[in-house]
């Protein structure tokens, strides 16, 4: 390892950069000044991760590099990936405003594990939130460092300059300046920082708060845009991959005869693994029919119906996750409670670009592999383990990414392209069909809540018991003026404990949020009822404490033209309250019920949110527009069908995602919230969406439905 | 096995293909175009949707002998150099697209869809994108694109 290598061995136990053969990444970076961040993790940042590769290691977000280069340009290399949700453009922004130069001149290079510093992926709204300030910390750092240097060589007090589109110059005496490209050509500076260089102030933003042009839109609107399954190294080979129909079962024989009478194909076993190869797909798709199988039963007999009654019986004991005050003596003091058992399937992913990933393996031994996936580095751990290599010789590299929300946290295609390439000794291109991806995918967990709550003569809430079976603990608690609560979690999205599930489940958009906030604001919509008042006066009345919650609460309901009315009132409106990756929440939806069929249409949804500050105003609207249309299918349809094993759902034409005909009119209300620092955007407004449905329907048609998603038929039976 | 004639994008080739394969995967595999994507292999996403002589068609199920004689056109033949066509200016202007993975297909569907309708309300855009896929929830900008791409002084016509 190179001696530059080993300087870069970050704060101890911060050692994420030094196994890295990181020659492309020294050739970038052999001069200029490198700003190297890996921050000591503020005090209760060591919470334990969701870590899908099992590595033990502290909170991931908090590394960052920023390089300078001779020309002036900046390179912003993190280990996050674009999926969508405009990375790529928000984080120069930050990098652009510390270092006060052009948004133009700022260059991003992301999850690439032998350009980037150690990341533990692009999941829970993190990105900007606490990505974000490490980044504006270096940025703040190298801009302090060219200052100095400035000041040494133009002989003047580093007080007295001032910095411009990457151009130094002295206040005093303007004929003094100096460019960033000019301090930094031809040396090799290397500064690791914790932190400690002052930040632009938020009034002083020029670029952060603005929208710019998304960069990745010329790439992705000229199909220039290079996904994981458009990468063809020489030589490549389309992999289709013999699968079990059910989950479970074993594969007692496997018969390739005819398939490998197809020309040009060639069969590769590696173990379990048994894949046909040809360097076109479909004649790929072609051989793959032609293997004749053989599988062992299925253990499971579960369906979408049993799994409830399985879940309850199967869940692992309780883990009481916030308590207060005694819910029993609180109930003393209820006139009325209220309790009700609220039910949610499993939900797929279904990013439109299935998993995919190429590999190919290097003359040097070195295996490269492009991948869909929104977790570079542990993946790359993954890799090296399953192809007993020593992590240094195993590279990912993430090109765009066709939608993740959580379901490409798990990259099982990579390996097997890995393994198939080191088997057939060619590159391999595992693109996953639509039936493979509805099969592997780690759903959304189905979801048992039970909530039992009660009121007082004063219509106050006095009591709040709360447990969640199978979603886990985000989105679990409560947020509301109840001295004695209790909120207990059985099981979650992070583990498949006690086998509760008969296939895969994992983190989905909001992970567990979802359905707790489906759960919950649906329960204080009846407590409301109760209480003989109107949905959005009564969460006012119990918000007292909240002035956040009360405040987004406000702009929905200004916005909407919310007029006090107690449901249901035949308006069609409901509301809904959620606070979800630092950011809250109100969401209020208008909704037409056809009586005869029960089939909802959605037609207008305000949503306002307090996310801190703003990053880039078009891209946070963009994610909130986003939250909103998924949340019409976990709402309305979307629910994995199964029996025995095999999932029933195979495509699309069976698994329904919205469409453009389900989509309602969107308005969005960001607030302006200065004093808080930037937080998430990519999924707190999703959670609010199946409470704010089901509460309008019960509005529309005095129909309660309790369970999600809210299909015709639901619909219909809680209407009579 | 046989001479199949086909245009993309204005370039004719004789390819020597099976007659059963799917345009898809000769336009990703044979021919190196990758902007047109693979999205569930059953027309029931609109991910894979090219022009073939003047209709949207999806690509993963339509057979190489089907468009022997005839004109594709795929994302690739939109953008006349830098110029972008309407449709794709309205899909920058208007944040048509997040991912980006359906936003050929898209693209496509609306090209087709502005050249049989050149001022669709936005009813019959909503109708005509239907059975496009959107899994980031793009669809306002998508239709605002459409919208503003009939606005555009030449609509831009699949060829």
């Amino acid at each position: 390892m190179s001696k530059v290598n080993e300087e870069m061995i970050v704060p101890e136990g911060w050692g994420f950069v030094d196994t890295v053969d990181r020659r492309d990444f020294l050739k970038l970076t052999s001069s200029g000044l490198l700003v190297i961040f890996a921050l000591t993790p503020p005090k209760g940042a060591l919470r334990p991760v969701w870590n899908p590769a099992g590595i033990q290691r502290p909170s991931p977000d908090f590394n960052a590099f920023v390089h300078i280069g001779a020309t002036g340009r900046v390179t912003v290399l993190v280990g996050k990936v674009e999926m969508g949700q405009g990375v790529m453009t928000s984080l120069p922004q930050l990098a652009a405003e510390e270092l006060h130069v052009s948004l133009a001149s700022v260059d991003v290079v992301l999850g690439d594990t032998d350009l980037c510093p150690f990341d533990m992926g692009t999941f829970g709204s993190l990105s900007v939130r606490t990505l974000g300030p490490v980044l504006r910390a270096a940025a703040a750092e190298a801009r302090a460092v060219l200052v100095q240097m400035a000041a040494e060589k133009l002989g003047v007090a580093a007080a007295d300059l001032e910095v411009k589109d990457g151009v130094i110059t002295s206040q005093a005496d303007r004929s003094k300046h100096v460019t960033y490209g000019e301090l930094t050509e031809g040396k090799r500076i290397e500064r690791r920082i914790e932190g400690k260089a002052a930040l632009e102030a938020v009034a002083n933003f020029k670029i952060v708060g603005t929208s710019p042009p998304r960069r990745d839109a010329i790439d992705k609107v000229t199909g220039r845009a290079k996904y994981a399954g458009d990468i063809v190294p020489p030589g490549a080979l389309h992999a289709r991959i013999v699968r079990a129909p059910a989950h479970g079962v074993q594969l007692t024989s496997v018969d390739t005869k005819a398939a490998e009478a197809v020309p040009g194909v060639r069969v590769v076993r590696d173990g379990d693994l048994v894949a046909v190869l040809h360097e076109h797909r479909d004649e790929a798709d072609r051989a793959l029919a032609l293997v004749k199988t053989a599988f062992g039963p299925a253990p499971s007999t579960l369906d979408e119906r049993t799994i409830f009654a399985h879940l309850e019986k199967s869940a692992p004991e309780g883990r009481a996750v916030a308590e207060g005050g005694n819910v029993a003596n609180g109930e003393k003091s209820a006139v009325q409670v209220v309790e009700q058992k609220y039910l949610k399937g499993y939900v797929a992913h279904a990013p439109m670009e299935t998993h995919s990933a190429v590999a190919a393996m290097g003359s040097d031994g070195r295996v490269t592999v492009w991948a869909s996936t929104q977790t570079p580095f542990p993946l790359q751990t993954q890799v090296a383990r399953a192809l007993k290599l020593p992590t240094e010789k195993v590279r990912i590299i993430t090109p765009y990414v066709g939608g993740g929300f959580g379901g490409k946290s798990a990259s099982q295609q990579a390996i097997e392209a890995a393994r198939l390439a080191v088997a057939a000794g060619k590159p391999v291109r595992v693109v996953w069909d639509r039936t493979e991806e509805f099969f592997f995918d780690t759903f959304d967990p189905a979801a048992v809540i039970t909530i039992r709550a009660g009121l007082d003569s004063a219509k106050k809430i006095v009591s709040w018991s709360y447990e969640v079976i199978g979603a886990g603990e985000r989105g679990s608690q409560q947020f509301y003026d109840v001295a004695n609560h209790r909120t207990v979690v059985r099981g979650g999205w992070n583990a498949n404990q006690n086998g509760m599930h008969p296939f895969g489940i994992g983190p989905w958009r909001a992970p567990g949020a979802n359905a707790n906030t489906f759960a919950r604001e649906v329960h204080i919509d009846m407590l409301a009822q109760k209480a003989g008042m109107d949905p959005v006066s009564f969460r006012q009345l119990n918000l007292t404490k909240n002035a956040r919650m009360q405040r987004v609460l406000k702009a929905a309901a200004d916005k909407f033209g919310w007029q006090p009315t107690v449901a249901p009132s035949k308006r069609g409106f409901g509301v809904s309250l959620g606070d979800d990756a630092g950011t809250v929440v109100a969401t209020i939806a208008q909704v037409r019920v056809d009586p005869a069929t029960g089939a909802v249409q959605v037609l207008r949804v305000v949503c306002a949110q307090d996310m801190g500050v703003v990053v880039n105003p078009a891209g946070a609207m963009q994610q909130l527009e986003g939250c909103i249309t998924m949340g019409l299918g976990y709402s309305l349809a979307e629910e994995v069908r199964f029996k025995d094993g095999v999932v029933l759902d195979k495509n699309f034409p069976t698994y329904h995602l919205p469409r453009f005909s389900w989509v309602p009119k969107i308005e969005g209300v960001l607030l302006n919230s200065p004093d808080l620092p930037a937080q998430g955007g990519g999924e707190p407004a999703i959670v609010t969406v199946g409470a704010a449905i089901a509460n309008a329907v019960y509005d529309a048609i005095g129909a309660r439905v309790t369970q999600l998603p809210l299909t015709p038929a639901r619909v219909k039976a809680a209407m009579t | 096995m046989r001479s199949i004639s086909v245009t993309v994008n204005g370039v004719p080739h004789q390819l020597a293909v099976e007659e059963s394969r799917r345009l898809l995967w000769v336009l990703r595999d044979d021919l190196g175009l990758t902007g047109t994507k693979f999205g569930c292999g059953v027309s029931a996403c609109g991910s894979c949707t090219v022009i073939v002589d003047g209709r949207a068609v999806h690509s993963c199920v339509t057979t190489m002998k089907s468009v022997d004689g005839k004109h594709v056109t795929t994302i690739e033949g939109l953008a006349t150099g830098d110029h972008l066509s309407p449709v794709q200016q309205g899909f920058v202007d208007h944040l048509g697209f997040q991912c980006g993975y359906c936003t050929p297909g898209m693209i496509m569907g609306g090209t087709a869809l502005l050249a049989n309708n050149p001022k669709p309300t936005r009813d019959e855009i909503v109708k005509g994108m239907e059975g496009h896929l959107c899994r980031c929830g793009a669809h306002a900008g998508i239709i605002d694109a459409i919208a503003a791409a009939s606005h555009a002084p030449t609509t831009g016509g699949g060829k």
